[in-house]
């Protein structure tokens, strides 16, 4: 599929094409050059009889323009010994004259005029050369549909979609996928669960295409997938818990911006790129390369809506709170993704409270039926905070630290109303605890959050599987490159 | 829409890239064939011949057919005869 890199000839190389005005204009001067006693060697990208001054090579499969990174028409480039020694784009006078030494070269010309794009750059055919050109070492089987089979159906009938259509993988897509990361495509990122394959970044490029993922989301899906691969976040258990919980990704750091994650209104919604396709990526990856499927290994009751993908950013620049990632130990300003294992959304409605003290109690009071009522300790939950119910703690001063610790204190609740049995429920927590004070939640098991639209005084919980060595425990990753 | 186009594999490479078909029973003595006619004219003669060849050779045979030829046959028909058929035979006529 590669091909060896056209060694440049010593002298003067000029790549052009005759679309391009500006290698028009330099036409001329490219018989100047010729003039002169350095070999010159001209390449021409679309019409071989062009340029008409002197006679050119037709780069037809854009060979010569790809491996010597030809972004713009015309290209100046000095060789000497096989070398490339020095190079100009587009036409500025005194840079061809200083590269050529010839003082004079195009003096009748402007002084500066910009070239154009390369065709070896075009958006339509870059993928296909990046394809035929680059030696990649991606190393994944073929699949071939044939001519009969409509390809979305075939991947649907092999079970590698998640229920909604998926984007064909091919290898040109693949490749561009590739560019949005650094790291080696057969760097190995986890051991995926269930079936414990080793996960490659190439494996995660391929469903990343599937999911409909950009380049630039590469990073963000990579690190989800170091963070819930591992025995503290236990993805096997999460898959084979009979509870609705999948993998929950909360972004933070500048990085969502730039990637355009959204954070604000409808942020666990639909119609966000990055944030649905992040966490779609996570689950197909999880699905196809780990082997988790529902009715396999993912034996949920109900599931959630969620297990396709839930993933939001955090509203660090509205917060009146410090961001989770930061809570978790990550520097301001770098990207981070934490996952936990968590059920739907739900809503908090209070629209009357004006003091942080009501508006905690009502938090308080929905944070309770986390799971059951009478149930603590043992289940962790996402608490959002809206900017409307967030305005109520910023005018009083409430800190994150703050909030957290009223809304532990304001939880507890006597052993007796917990205990199985108690309040004539059958469910609740071991009888020896009768005579226990008890928070909803253990230390750490209120992760706050900061996100949502500017209008609406709604909070929301995602209450989460069972926590700890048992269950699953929350995962903070630094995003890399 | 069938293009014919190449992917790369997006799952752990542990399951055959291809389907193959099933390899021929030695035979056809005692095994239930399912004929299915598509519904398209005549096609009855056609299978109802078959049929008698078929019963000769010790096959059992249950005839099935789809209610229109201009449709895929519905999923109950479909699984009707898997579950009832070692072997089908979908006939066409005309």
């Amino acid at each position: 599929m590669s091909s060896v890199a056209p060694v440049l000839p010593d002298g003067f190389v000029v790549i052009v094409k005759r679309e391009c005005a500006t290698c028009q204009m330099v036409d001329p001067v490219l018989k100047d050059i010729a003039g002169h006693k350095t070999p010159l060697t001209v390449y021409t990208q679309d019409d071989p009889t062009f340029p008409e001054s002197v006679s050119a090579i037709h780069d037809s499969d854009l060979a010569v323009s790809w491996h010597n990174n030809i972004d713009t028409v015309p290209t100046l480039i000095k060789v000497v010994n096989g070398k490339e020694v020095d190079r100009t784009f587009g036409w500025l006078a005194s840079d061809w004259q200083r590269i050529t030494d010839i003082p004079q070269l195009g003096a009748d010309l402007p002084a500066m005029r910009p070239g154009c794009g390369s065709m070896s750059v075009d958006p339509d055919i870059v993928d296909k050369l990046r394809a035929k050109f680059t030696d990649s070492p991606v190393i994944a089987r073929t699949v071939e549909f044939s001519d009969a089979e409509d390809e979305f159906e075939a991947m649907y009938a092999r079970g590698w979609t998640d229920g909604f259509p998926v984007i064909p993988p091919t290898r040109e897509r693949v490749l561009r996928m590739l560019t949005g990361t650094t790291r080696h495509p057969q760097d190995v990122v986890a051991i995926a669960p269930p079936d414990l394959v080793e996960l490659t970044v190439e494996k995660i490029a391929i469903n990343a295409v599937m999911a409909g993922c950009l380049p630039e989301y590469m990073p963000w899906v990579i690190a989800a997938l170091e963070a819930v691969c591992n025995d503290q976040f236990n993805m096997h258990g999460v898959l084979a818990t009979t509870m609705p919980v999948g993998p929950v990704i909360i972004c933070n750091g500048p990085g969502t911006r730039a990637i355009g994650m959204n954070s604000g209104i409808n942020a666990f919604g639909q119609g966000n790129r990055a944030n649905n396709t992040i966490g779609r990526a996570v689950q197909l990856t999880i699905r196809n390369v780990g082997g988790g499927r529902p009715g396999e290994v993912d034996r949920a009751t109900h599931g959630n809506p969620g297990k396709i993908s839930f993933c939001f950013a955090e509203d660090e620049v509205g917060s009146p709170f410090t961001s989770l990632a930061t809570e978790r130990g990550i520097p301001m300003g770098q990207n981070a993704v934490t996952v936990f294992a968590g059920e739907g959304p739900r809503c908090v409605v209070d629209q009357l409270a004006r003091t942080p003290e009501e508006l905690t109690n009502s938090l308080v009071a929905c944070l309770q039926t986390v799971h059951h009522p009478k149930l603590v300790i043992g289940f962790d939950a996402i608490l959002t905070i809206s900017p409307d119910h967030g305005r109520v703690f910023a005018e009083a001063g409430w800190s994150r630290e703050k909030l957290i610790a009223e809304l532990t204190e304001r939880s507890m609740t006597p052993g007796a109303d917990l205990v199985r049995g108690a309040r004539e429920m059958a469910e609740g927590i071991p009888p020896h605890l009768r005579d226990a004070t008890l928070p909803k939640f253990r230390p750490g098991g209120i992760l706050l959050t900061f996100a949502g639209g500017g209008a609406g005084l709604f909070s929301s919980i995602v209450a989460g599987w069972a926590n700890g060595a048992i269950g699953s425990d929350p995962v903070t990753r630094v995003v890399g490159s | 829409m069938a293009t014919g186009i190449t992917i790369l594999d997006p799952t752990n490479e542990s399951k055959p890239a291809t389907r193959h078909t099933l390899s021929r029973p030695a035979s056809i003595k005692g095994l239930t064939i399912g004929l299915l006619d598509i519904s398209k004219p005549r096609g009855n003669l056609f299978l109802n011949r078959i049929e008698e060849l078929l019963t000769e050779r010790g096959a059992k045979v249950l005839r099935f057919s789809k209610p229109t030829f201009t449709k895929p046959a519905p999923v109950d028909l479909r699984q009707e005869i898997a579950t009832q058929c070692n072997l089908v035979i979908e006939a066409l006529a005309d």
